[in-house]
């Protein structure tokens, strides 16, 4: 049974498949944030990219369904902490799109991990860091995006 | 003057269109006056090898109404295609799926054997499963072989306007008849090709419904409550598609007391129906000054008072959504939630 399961997975690894990781960081709070990690050299995983929104409440669940039609293995949303929008209740509003878009995309077959909503702040660049590595380590267990294999 | 030719055919839809077509009252001595009907399976006797003797583009315009599910679905949209000038999407099985639509949800394989062999009625002890072809001793049985995926129209052929609607109103019919009779008697342009006929805007532009404060406390079903006939659905807590579905049926829904279910599909700039409304309608919960407070388990339950989002938001739109189709995770999710 083991060896089955070790054959199964074993193609992934054969592939050198890397995950790709889309970033959405609002332009007030976490883009700061990720530009503080870089600028303190804080390591990271190199596989994600960001898009810098407005607001954290711009990223329309279109975009998201977007990027996992596209082949984005994850998925993750930075906002500001609640209480601290730039827009008073713009991440109110994203985090009750993502909760609810989280349950979609277990409807859609996705598993839910795929996407996350985190909140970092302007002088959390070492919450940006840990918050990717632990990121790309989910989406490494959880492996690639299915609708690539279609 | 040389009469126009019209066809309709019915792919995998449940017929309202074709009924849709008959329901346009004195308006289809019209329709005769202008226009020889080529081919309607429902209504008139032409088989499809007249179609198929048919020259290239020798019909005017044809209405397909259902989705693309089967290999008789494809290959009678095809043919249609080559044959016609003008093909018109016809209701929203044809535009976006429909309700056919939500067979993405599941597979060819589960769907096959829930229907034949584990219904609580079913008593399918050779567990027969529908062949496309069977050898019987008089000969050969085919049947058309049914599709994994449900694909709408223009998936699958190239369509010259779109008509949605679960079926399309008389006065979308009756608008698109009249622009098609215009351009026959006195050549007046045809609306530019990836039209489609309806409205620009949302329903809640033709909804005659009053809306105050745009926010809603509480998700309702509809029986669960006594529905306001002069309030907005969403602010009484009814799910109504109003804010993502595009305009042109006249709110006849709502006028009936019933919400949106989106049957006229995204507005022009939107991709998604369902994402759209899933947007709109986590906008406007109305939890007052305390939501910082509020824990993620705390908005999971607040947000989960919408029981089934895919099947909600997209009741109609499944095949045309980003996703379109159920996918399989390699690794199974540890606790399914849905069955």
């Amino acid at each position: 049974m083991a060896e089955e399961a070790q054959a199964q997975s074993a193609p992934v690894e054969a592939e050198g498949w890397e995950p790709k990781l889309l970033v959405f960081c609002c332009n007030w709070c976490s883009y700061a944030g990720a530009d503080l990690a870089g600028v303190s050299r804080l390591q990271m995983p190199t596989n994600f990219r960001v898009i810098r929104t407005m607001c954290s409440a711009r990223v329309d669940p279109e975009f998201v369904l977007r990027a996992f039609a596209k082949g984005a293995d994850g998925v993750l949303v930075l906002g500001c902490h609640p209480a601290d929008c730039h827009y008073i209740g713009g991440n109110y509003r994203t985090r009750r799109r993502i909760a609810l878009l989280r349950v979609l995309l277990e409807q859609y077959g996705f598993n839910p991990d795929r996407l996350k909503l985190e909140w970092v702040s302007a002088s959390e660049g070492m919450k940006f860091q840990q918050t990717i590595k632990e990121f790309d380590r989910t989406i490494r267990e959880l492996g690639p995006n299915p609708i690539n294999e279609e | 003057m040389a009469k126009i030719r019209i066809a309709q055919y019915w792919a995998a839809g449940c017929g309202g269109c074709d009924v849709a077509l008959l329901d346009i009252d004195e308006k289809i001595l019209g329709v005769a006056e202008i226009a020889d009907i080529a081919f309607w399976p429902i209504a008139v006797d032409a088989k499809v090898k007249d179609v198929e003797a048919m020259p290239d583009g020798y019909i005017t315009a044809t209405l397909i109404n259902g989705a693309i599910r089967n290999s008789e679905n494809e290959h009678m949209a095809k043919l249609l295609r080559q044959k016609s000038a003008l093909i018109v999407s016809f209701g929203s099985c044809a535009c976006f799926g429909g309700v056919p639509g939500l067979a993405n949800m599941t597979s060819k394989k589960e769907i096959l054997e829930y229907v034949y062999w584990h219904t609580p009625t079913s008593d399918n002890v050779e567990k027969v499963l529908p062949t496309p072809h069977y050898k019987v001793p008089e000969g050969e049985i085919e049947i058309p072989v049914l599709y994994d995926t449900v694909y709408t129209l223009d998936q699958v052929i190239d369509v010259d306007y779109y008509m949605p609607g679960c079926p399309p109103t008389t006065n979308l019919i009756n608008e698109f008849l009249g622009m098609v009779e215009k351009h026959v008697k006195e050549g007046a342009p045809l609306p530019p090709k990836g039209s489609v006929i309806a409205s620009q805007k949302t329903l809640c532009d033709e909804c005659a419904r009053k809306r105050t404060t745009k926010k809603v406390e509480k998700i309702y079903m509809p029986y669960e409550i006594d529905i306001d006939p002069e309030k907005c659905m969403l602010e009484q807590g009814i799910i109504c598609l109003g804010p993502s579905t595009r305009a042109g049926c006249g709110a006849k829904c709502l006028e009936g007391n019933q919400p949106c279910r989106g049957c006229m599909g995204p507005t022009a700039e939107v991709l998604d129906q369902g994402g759209s409304m899933l947007s709109a309608l986590a906008s406007i919960f109305a939890i007052g000054n305390q939501e910082s407070q509020l824990s993620e388990d705390d908005i999971l339950e607040l947000m989960t008072q919408v029981k089934d989002p895919l099947g909600t938001f997209y009741a109609f739109t499944m095949p045309a959504s980003i996703i379109k189709k159920k996918v399989k995770e390699r690794k199974a999710t540890t606790a399914p939630k849905e069955a």
